[in-house]
């Protein structure tokens, strides 16, 4: 299991590749990337990231933790940046990797869910049209319960 | 007891600083949050609408009738928007 809270921008294929490679029993790898979209009808400056340091860590972890415990994971990777971002930068990444793709996928797709509304993040846009903290949405609220 | 209180994205903008030190006797956070609003307008401001303020008490989430006892950190901030 990897964590990593950080400023700097990563490198997707670079990481992507990194988490694949070294084991003979993983048949399956599954990655997902998140970038910074523009508001619609607004111009965006940049998006400024804020989190918490040291729950940050601590929800990521735990996050990470109750997929391994829930699906069969060989390993899995979370890269979330703070600071401020443009449009069409990565935000951050998460990866999964089992013997078969279901594991993979379902594990991707709930570490994704609880990022969402469980990992201390707050976003704020700047833009040609003023600011705005982006507001959680209830349907990411409301995905925790599929799982 | 001494609590070491931290305020993130708007409701740190409202209330005008991302931590204090606070003396208080709450036994829970919403005690500490009624205490937080009579200070003065800007914390009544913040905290106008529960709905919208998560609670972390030594950095898990928790809610408003968790015991503080024992609490050395209390964070408030909005619903979060990771991703």
């Amino acid at each position: 299991m990897h964590i990593r809270v950080q400023q700097n921008a990563f490198d997707y294929g670079e990481e992507c590749a990194r988490f694949a490679a070294g084991r003979t029993d993983t048949g399956a790898v599954v990655t997902f990337c998140g970038i910074v979209r523009a508001p619609e009808n607004a111009v965006l400056y940049r998006m400024e990231i804020e989190h918490y340091p040291g729950m940050t860590e601590r929800a990521l972890a735990q996050i990470a933790q109750s997929a391994i415990q829930r699906w069969d994971l060989h390993d899995c990777l979370i890269i979330h940046r703070y600071g401020p971002l443009t449009a069409g930068a990565q935000i951050m990444m998460v990866a999964t990797a089992s013997r078969h793709r279901a594991d993979a996928f379902a594990a991707a797709d709930f570490l994704m869910d609880y990022l969402k509304s469980r990992a201390p993040f707050w976003k704020k846009e700047i833009t040609d049209q003023g600011t705005n903290w982006v507001a959680a949405k209830d349907t990411d609220e409301a995905a925790l319960k599929r799982w | 007891m001494n609590l070491e209180i931290l305020y993130f994205a708007w409701l740190r903008e409202r209330i005008g600083h991302p931590k204090e030190s606070v003396e208080t006797d709450a036994e829970t956070v919403g005690a500490l949050i009624r205490e937080l609003r009579a200070r003065e307008d800007r914390y009544a401001l913040a905290f106008s609408d529960l709905d919208a303020v998560r609670v972390a008490v030594d950095q898990e989430l928790c809610d408003l009738d968790t015991p503080l006892e024992g609490a050395r950190e209390v964070a408030f901030f909005p619903p979060m928007t990771g991703g």
